[in-house]
């Protein structure tokens, strides 16, 4: 956290994958500076391919959104000035702010039930030891499946000409790094600490805590972003938001999509058998 | 896009923006200020759209039709209907052991890791289901039909001849079987997503897919040759299915959250698709032009499942469907 330097969990060695321990991110935009060095420190760790060199015109965003060859994503929110107060600390303007600003490095959300494993039909996606999400790219056939199945839309299929192309890809949590006792190269590098890494329940207590100190600072929207609540019951990358996740392009009650199989499975069993009988009256009826 | 021709798109909007002092576009949002107004973030959608292209419908199609030619298949074995049993099961070996993984493999982004689909049996994942569920139509209806083709022509004498007929009975009720399911999983499929207009639509799906499947597998036989009055009541009652569904899908409407099926172009494909092999083959089957029927049957099939994939991309790419069926 914050302030911390050296003992921070974002520069400490670790054993979390031999310990089979639980991780997560926090990440929390009041802290943020919209450096976008973690999309950089992704890409350059993990070769991850350019996403185009295209102009949005979002701001300063001209990421867009999180993809095959996008797995960090920094997301520049201008929003209503009646929203809130800016998070700027001395440099605020006060009242004069046209606008308040709001930077947040979104990332895979490691759901606790992912829906891109469940759908997953040739088993490349698994759960690690820590309880991340993660695509297993020598299995991968390039089905698609897990690319509807996301309630969060992270993962998907990297188009031709791209290096690996034709596999679906989504945030790894730098497995390769945390095998090593080495902390994701995204948190590794954030240089203001606004993404944490560490012991899930850890942060969770700091998320809540971070929480209520902005909240007595006079922020009164801010919250925590974990849906717990619905099927998708919590994720390991979790994040504070300020306002409505809806303003952050994040679903507000996300569901993992194999709650609707029993219902669609019943509907497909009786059409199934309603088939059989129709063609067998139909024989029996004209023979 | 590459560099260049970005910085010359800066420049001009940059010269735009001069001269006009508004510029509209693609994510240029100046007018009256910085907040913008699209919903959700910048508009960006916030499920990933179906990465999926033509052949995926075509195998809906294909997959329908094989699917439920098994089921006549067996029906007419039973009923000593021999010539149009051989006819059905071509139809499915055809169309659900060569046609279908076909295109199946044909839209994977590695083609040559199919087999990977058969690393794991997962009952919760419906393409996994998929995948198993093929196999095993495959595995029945090839030998089924062989077994068929050598009873009929009575290749060998005996024994081996009464084997034969026994084993192909066997072979085929297993085709039949996994053909129902072949014919209706692709229904669950794409119902069990977190597309919006698909998943709220997931109990209307597998009944639409399974029973064009049977309207498409009895028009196909019937344009074959084989006019006999039990295919024309199967064509009857598929068509008066996809009639109900045509009413059932105006009735349920979901307001933004499947508005693709309601509002955009592609839920036009879906509609005019489902009068076709709904109401139209209805009314000519009615007045007796059944070849018509067949194919008025048989066009609204591939249509309306070429809209259903088309609705899902617009759908998935459509942040306020996904805000809405969630609120």
């Amino acid at each position: 956290m914050i302030g911390e330097g050296l003992h921070s969990t974002n520069q400490r060695k670790h054993s979390y994958v031999q310990d089979h321990v639980e991780v997560g991110f926090f990440t929390d935009p009041s802290v943020c500076i919209g450096c976008k060095a973690c999309e950089v420190a992704c890409k350059e760790w993990n070769q991850v391919p350019d996403d185009g060199f295209t102009w949005t015109g979002n701001s300063y965003d001209n990421t867009g959104h999180l993809g095959a060859s996008t797995w960090r994503h920094v997301m520049f929110l201008e929003q209503d000035r009646q929203k809130g107060d800016q998070i700027a600390g001395p440099m605020s303007l006060g009242d004069q702010d046209p606008f308040r600003w709001v930077f947040l490095s979104d990332v895979c959300k490691h759901c606790e039930d992912a829906g891109c494993l469940e759908a997953c039909p040739t088993g490349s996606i698994v759960r690690t030891e820590t309880g991340t999400v993660f695509v297993q790219d020598d299995v991968c056939n390039g089905c698609g499946y897990c690319v509807v199945s996301c309630p969060f839309g992270v993962i998907d299929r990297r188009p031709e000409p791209l290096p690996n192309a034709g596999g679906a890809f989504k945030c790894t949590f730098c497995y390769d790094r945390q095998k090593s006792g080495l902390v994701p190269a995204c948190a590794k590098v954030c240089p203001t600490e606004s993404i944490v890494f560490g012991r899930l329940d850890d942060l969770r207590a700091q998320g809540a805590k971070r929480v209520q100190q902005l909240q007595e600072a006079g922020y009164s929207d801010a919250q925590l972003y974990d849906p717990t609540e619905t099927s998708v019951r919590g994720i390991h990358a979790f994040f504070l938001i300020l306002g409505e996740p809806e303003a952050y392009g994040l679903p507000p009650k996300p569901q993992i999509p194999t709650i609707y199989l029993k219902s669609a499975w019943t509907a497909a069993f009786a059409t199934a058998i309603v088939s059989i009988i129709a063609t067998l009256l139909a024989f029996a009826f004209s023979s | 896009m590459n560099a260049s021709a970005s910085e010359k798109r800066l420049e001009q909007l940059r010269e735009k923006a001069w001269q006009e002092g508004v510029v509209p576009g693609r994510g240029v949002d100046v007018i009256g200020g910085p907040i913008p107004r699209k919903p959700g973030y910048y508009g960006e959608p916030v499920v990933k759209p179906p990465v999926w292209t033509w052949e995926v419908p075509l195998y809906f199609f294909f997959g329908g039709i094989a699917g439920m030619s098994a089921v006549i298949a067996l029906a007419a074995l039973l009923f000593h209907h021999v010539d149009l049993a051989r006819a059905a099961m071509w139809l499915a070996a055809i169309a659900g052991a060569i046609l279908s993984p076909i295109l199946l493999i044909m839209d994977l982004g590695r083609p040559h890791l199919f087999l990977n689909m058969l690393r794991v049996f997962k009952h919760r994942s419906a393409m996994s289901m998929g995948a198993w569920i093929l196999t095993a139509f495959g595995a029945c209806a090839v030998p089924g039909l062989i077994a068929l083709e050598l009873h009929a022509h009575q290749i060998f004498p005996g024994t081996l001849d009464q084997l034969l007929s026994f084993a192909a009975g066997i072979f085929i009720f297993g085709a039949a079987i996994f053909g129902t399911l072949l014919a209706t999983y692709t229904g669950v499929l794409i119902g069990a997503t977190a597309i919006p207009a698909w998943f709220l639509h997931r109990t209307l799906l597998p009944i639409h897919f399974g029973t064009a499947g049977l309207g498409s597998a009895a028009a196909v036989l019937e344009l074959l040759g084989h006019r006999i009055p039990a295919l024309n009541f199967i064509g009857f009652y598929a068509a008066a299915v996809e009639t109900a569904l045509l009413i059932w899908l105006s009735v349920a409407k979901h307001g933004a959250a499947d508005r693709a099926i309601h509002e955009h172009g592609s839920g036009w494909l879906i509609r005019i698709g489902e009068v076709f092999n709904g109401p139209l083959a209805l009314l000519l089957r009615f007045f007796g032009f059944i070849p018509w029927a067949a194919i008025s049957f048989l066009a609204g099939a591939l249509v309306s499942r070429i809209g259903w994939l088309a609705v899902g991309k617009v759908s998935g790419a459509d942040p306020e469907a996904v805000f809405a069926s969630q609120r």
